[in-house]
């Protein structure tokens, strides 16, 4: 199963394994990393599941999906271009070992 | 702050979000969640969409258990509390009774289950148990009859509908959604769930639920081997109520959720509370004023904050390829302009109250962050750009 590190603001490094095909953001709730809240459920309802893709990971990630621009607007922390909706990005075998920033809030 | 023990009776997301909001907030006294379902708190959301076609109900869960120990949040589910006894502060719970400092009622709403001849065979869709019956129900071909055009009733259709059964809905008021939405947004729906080969009754209460059917009030009878009543909610103020608690309409809560009695909150479809835009009292079903509340509430509890709630209303519903988002908060009456884009704008007094868009998110989160403005803008203001809020 692919693996995903989240480094929270404070530092706090946590990596879980990914069912295959569930999100950044699923995999995150399910080994409850804090610093993701996912407040609709992955309904692309809320802003408050983002995450900084890592630099290394940037490529592989790919781009944002529709509407995913409009939603991370609302973010509560900086949008930079590495800004992601953790619940847009399924875990594939090619992203083992991906690695996520979490943002200092979400709401 | 007080550290003296919170007891939040009702654990779904927004119970379930007031204990994660107020170990956030830094309360570090004992925090008892009370669920009288089995499991752990759950999303509802989904229930009548993903799920239904999906069945993943371990997706459903807000947190692990490990997180509720992590944050030392007492979960206590399938307990039903019985009463409150507010001299004493303290809940009853069979034999046993739980002292709090501070009590927040979460306790959502129920089925309403209107008094017909044989509803009985209708089935519910509001618990994870109600959901997970409908889909094993749907394994094999179904005559489905909805009862209700509500939010429920019709995402539920959609989804019977693209799962190949042959589905009807009979709504008693003249059109879809009308407690929620425009005429104009009703008016697109319609002509959505007929292209989906739904049969719309508008306009024609049900009677009666058989074992062949269900009856409408002008004669016609539906066929039907799956019933759903989808007739809408009323909200659990039983406890509120024999407690001596204003209800009307939901448990009464001043701007800062409390009741008259300062040791007890209410959150989310249970709470009937003053609307900031509006000045209104409503009582909203949706993640959107659970969550907003539980954080709400939390920051009263644990800081002392006073502010009036003031978070703008949001709420989505997903049927078939639409994404039906409403930013705002539109009174009966209020008028309404569709847009070419297909987005509806609502107005009170000259001013945009609510905007209803259909897969359109830009527009939906502009909306809310332009209503979420002191005063919100107005229809001239709006009307010299072209009515296009994105341009803002």
């Amino acid at each position: 199963m692919p693996k995903v590190t989240y480094i929270e603001h404070d530092g706090t490094e946590t990596t879980l394994e990914a069912a295959s095909g569930d999100s950044v953001m699923e995999t995150a709730i399910a080994g409850g990393v804090d610093g993701i809240v996912a407040e609709c459920g992955g309904s692309m309802m809320c802003a408050t599941c983002h995450c900084y893709v890592d630099d290394a990971w940037i490529e592989r990630t790919g781009t944002r999906s529709e509407g995913e621009d409009d939603m991370l607007e609302s973010a509560v922390c900086e949008v930079k271009p590495t800004s992601r909706l953790s619940c847009q990005i399924a875990m594939t075998p090619e992203l083992d070992g991906l690695v996520v920033h979490l943002p200092e809030e979400q709401v | 702050m007080s550290m003296g023990p919170v007891v939040i009776v009702g654990a779904g997301q927004g119970g379930f979000q007031a204990a994660l909001s107020l170990r956030q907030e830094g309360y570090e006294g004992p925090i008892t969640l009370i669920g009288a379902e089995p499991g752990l708190p759950y999303q509802r959301p989904p229930l009548s969409k993903a799920y239904l076609k999906s069945g993943e109900a371990e997706k459903l869960v807000l947190r692990p258990q490990k997180v509720f120990d992590a944050k030392d949040i007492t979960l206590r589910t399938g307990t039903r509390v019985e009463g409150l006894d507010r001299a004493a502060r303290q809940v009853v719970i069979g034999d046993e009774r739980l002292d709090y400092e501070t009590l927040i009622l979460a306790t959502g709403t129920r089925n309403l289950r209107p008094p017909l001849p044989g509803v009985e065979r209708a089935l519910d869709l509001r618990t994870l148990e109600d959901a997970a019956t409908l889909r094993a129900a749907l394994d094999q071909p179904r005559r489905v009859a909805v009862i209700g055009g509500g939010f429920i009733g019709l995402e539920f259709a959609a989804v019977a509908a693209s799962l190949g059964h042959r589905v009807s809905l009979a709504e008693a008021a003249p059109r879809l959604m009308a407690r929620a939405v425009s005429p104009e947004m009703s008016e697109r729906f319609r002509a959505l769930h007929e292209t989906l080969g739904t049969a719309l009754y508008l306009g024609n209460g049900v009677t009666e639920v058989t074992g062949q059917g269900i009856g409408l009030a002008d004669g016609t009878r539906l066929d039907a081997d799956l019933v759903l009543l989808a007739a809408g909610v009323c909200p659990n103020v039983d406890l509120a109520k024999a407690a001596g608690l204003e209800v009307d309409n939901g448990i009464v809560v001043d701007a800062t959720l409390r009741t008259a009695d300062p040791h007890i909150f209410a959150l989310g479809d249970c709470a009937a509370f003053p609307e900031a835009r509006s000045g209104a009292r409503v009582r909203l079903e949706s993640v959107q004023a659970a969550t907003d509340h539980a954080r709400a509430i939390a920051k009263t509890i644990v800081h002392g904050t006073t502010d009036p709630y003031a978070a703008v209303p949001w709420f989505w519903s997903d049927q078939h390829d639409c994404k039906l988002q409403i930013a705002g908060l539109a009174l009966p009456g209020d008028e309404s302009v569709l847009l070419d884009s297909g987005a509806v704008l609502r107005f009170r007094d000259g001013r945009l109250s609510a905007v209803e868009t259909v897969n359109d998110a830009k527009t939906h989160m502009k909306a809310r962050r332009l209503l979420a403005q002191d005063a919100a803008p107005t229809r001239d203001s709006l009307l010299e750009r072209n009515y296009d809020l994105t341009a803002a």
